[in-house]
């Protein structure tokens, strides 16, 4: 050996272990800053007492005379979350309305994007486009040209009596209906986007050697079209299902008093109540919950992976 | 090479010529104010005065913008909290800065009564400037109102929102209250005929029970959305403060849309409340709030904004710039009879405050 490898090869070694550390260590850093320091925050505002001051909540701790450290811990807000059912009925009442958009979402959204993946090449980008486009606009301005258009002399109902359909014009704006409506609006595109990078990899020659062997087309979709992909319908869904759980704008704005969910809830304990400790507690309590579909989602796709792997000789 | 750093000179160049009046040696003065509470030309106006630029933004609730103190850091240098109970509770957390009044030259053009009525909650004066003042009453679309309940119905009255059989009969054409705890309990208690600022749990309850039998007929609650409703002949009653409903009158005799809106102070009694001017103790930029106060307390300014905006300013000396039809308007100036009959929120407690927001969420999701 040369002297100059003698004193090359730790070196080397030494810039791998620290590009290794580096690779491994920004992820971790980017997890440690905007997840578990903010997840932090919360926590620590969740366990004190709402207070009349600036900040609006009490101190963690505080140095009493003769060097004595008090520290308070109040689960109170944890309990009255748990205690008090209109936070479950708010929940309960997110979730609902979570579950049926995303189901809506993909009754709409599957025909949409496996229209625009069998499309002839150069229709596609165009197609895909029609959809992409109105995030060109504010989501808050699109929210509020719904506010015209379901209003009770806004177009649909001014349409709908010129048409001669109906007399009295329809109160829709601030029901639960302008609620799923707003909502499967806003979050179809979600949907459509995975699912269509999905179908366009989906290869035809098994349908085609389905056709040959004699299987009708419903048949086919439901054999191969369908399973192959289920990765797209379970991404889209948990592109529309987890942020409707949380929506606040959409209730609020077209929504009426009845329609209660946790985005509002939230708001209200922050804005209206002031109680930063009690809203901290649900906003824990919620992301707890939101882990579940996560986690279901994690262990589907390690299934479907282990599938793949055994069906492969 | 020289391409580029020419490229790069020039691209500075345009930075700072942008960058550079805005950022260094323009002021600038940040106005958190109530939605439609300045003439359209307030703004522009001091903006000339004084060449300070101000930057205005809107809230419709006063809860939002306690929130936003609390939080600390809100970057506002001139806040309009209403009076009681909310600038006399930040008064005590220290959440504004004592008032410089050898910037305030008009203060003396205030009218000493109500500069009077202030000093419990701000002893001296010290931090707050009276800006408006109005009443929480009811706006009404008269045709669908007669429609719905008959000609001889009367109006000036709680029963219009609180009775269930009236709520059932004007639930069609929409009836909505404040987002507001406060208003919409002391609203509620008015209408049982105990007191407004009871806070017996047995009262609230009852009051809690009137709002749920006319839950169902409530379209919603919100504070300022009921403007343009009421203009557009969209709501029929709405539970709302005194200027917005006017300017909602207005605003519908511009469009020429045929829909009468009209103001009452129901006869059980409604809130008189005070909406003051102060200067947030982390302000950025105190010296801008005081000039753009200074201004505010100038007669014309204030008239021009009480013409606009409808509601009754405290100057003296704007008096004679006020249009006569708003001097003369009892829902903006009321005559004694109706003063009468006016109270004023009295301050609440931490606890109690916590109890009713608690209540008012249930009331208003109807459980």
């Amino acid at each position: 050996m040369t002297p100059m490898s003698a004193s090359g090869l730790p070196r080397i070694a030494r810039v791998r272990r620290l590009g290794r550390l580096l690779n491994i260590g920004v992820p971790y850093l980017w997890i440690g800053l905007f997840f578990l320091l903010p997840f932090v925050i919360v926590l620590r505002i969740g366990i004190a007492e709402p207070a009349l001051a600036q900040p609006p909540y009490t101190a963690l701790w505080q140095w009493v005379d003769s060097g004595l450290l008090e520290i308070r811990i109040s689960l109170q807000n944890f309990s009255l979350v748990l205690e008090d059912d209109l936070y479950l009925a708010a929940l309960l009442g997110s979730l609902q309305v979570a579950s049926v958009c995303t189901l809506l979402c993909l009754v709409i959204g599957y025909p949409m994007a496996y229209a625009i993946a069998t499309a002839p090449v150069r229709w596609r980008v165009p197609l895909l486009l029609l959809v992409v486009l109105p995030f060109w606009t504010s989501f808050l301005i699109r929210v509020y040209a719904w506010i015209g258009i379901l209003k009770s002399n806004g177009l649909l109902n001014n349409f709908l009596i010129w048409l001669g359909l109906i007399d009295e014009p329809l109160q829709i704006l601030h029901t639960q209906l302008a609620v799923y409506i707003g909502v499967v609006y806003a979050y179809l595109p979600f949907m459509i986007l995975p699912l269509y990078a999905n179908l366009t990899r989906l290869d035809r020659g098994l349908l085609e050697a389905a056709a040959d062997l004699g299987c009708r087309p419903l048949r086919a979709f439901r054999k191969i079209t369908l399973p192959l992909s289920l990765p797209g319908i379970v991404a889209g869904s948990m592109l529309v299902f987890i942020p409707v759980v949380g929506e606040f704008v959409i209730p609020d704005l077209l929504g009426g008093p009845e329609s209660l969910m946790i985005g509002k809830v939230l708001w209200m304990e922050f804005f209206s109540n002031k109680d930063w400790p009690l809203a901290a507690a649900l906003a824990t309590l919620l992301l707890a919950l939101l882990l579940v579909p996560f986690v279901l989602m994690q262990r589907l796709e390690q299934r479907l992976q282990s599938d793949d792997d055994a069906a492969r000789p | 090479m020289s391409n580029y750093s020419i490229a790069w000179r020039i691209g500075l160049l345009l930075l700072l010529a942008t960058i550079g009046p805005s950022a260094l040696a323009e002021q600038k003065v940040h106005i958190y104010n109530w939605n439609d509470y300045f003439a359209e030309d307030t703004l522009s106006g001091f903006e000339q005065r004084t060449g300070i630029r101000a930057v205005l933004d809107v809230y419709d609730s006063n809860e939002v913008l306690e929130a936003k103190l609390l939080a600390g850091s809100s970057g506002y240098d001139v806040v309009f909290p209403t009076a009681r109970p909310f600038a006399a509770r930040h008064i005590d957390a220290g959440l504004y800065l004592a008032l410089n009044k050898d910037q305030l030259p008009g203060l003396d053009r205030l009218d000493p009564a109500i500069m009077e009525s202030l000093a419990d909650i701000d002893p001296g004066n010290a931090h707050l400037v009276p800006y408006m003042w109005g009443t929480s009453g009811l706006g009404i679309n008269v045709d669908k109102v007669e429609a719905a309940l008959g000609a001889d119905a009367p109006r000036d009255t709680w029963a219009l929102i609180f009775d269930p059989d009236n709520a059932a009969k004007l639930s069609g054409c929409g009836i909505s209250l404040l987002d507001d705890p406060t208003e919409v309990f002391s609203a509620a208690l008015a209408y049982l005929g105990k007191d407004p600022n009871s806070l017996e749990q047995a009262d609230l309850d009852a009051a809690a029970a009137v709002l749920q039998a006319v839950h169902p007929h409530i379209r919603y609650f919100h504070s300022s959305q009921y403007q343009s409703d009421l203009a557009n002949g969209d709501l029929c009653v709405a539970h709302g403060y005194s200027g917005d409903v006017l300017q909602a009158q207005t605003r519908a005799e511009e469009a020429g849309n045929d829909v009468d809106v009209a103001y009452v102070i129901p006869r059980e009694g409604a809130a008189l409340w005070t909406d003051v001017m102060a200067i947030p103790a982390d302000a950025p930029n105190p010296d801008a709030a005081h000039a753009f106060i200074a201004y505010l307390l100038d007669p014309e300014v204030i008239a021009e904004a009480s013409n606009y905006v409808f509601y009754a300013n405290p100057n003296l000396a704007a008096r004679a710039h006020l249009d006569p039809s708003l001097r003369d308007d009892p829902g903006i100036y009321p005559p004694d009879s109706v003063k009468a009959r006016l109270f004023v929120p009295t301050e609440r407690d931490d606890r109690e405050i916590r109890r009713l927001n608690r209540l008012f969420t249930r009331v208003k999701v109807g459980r």
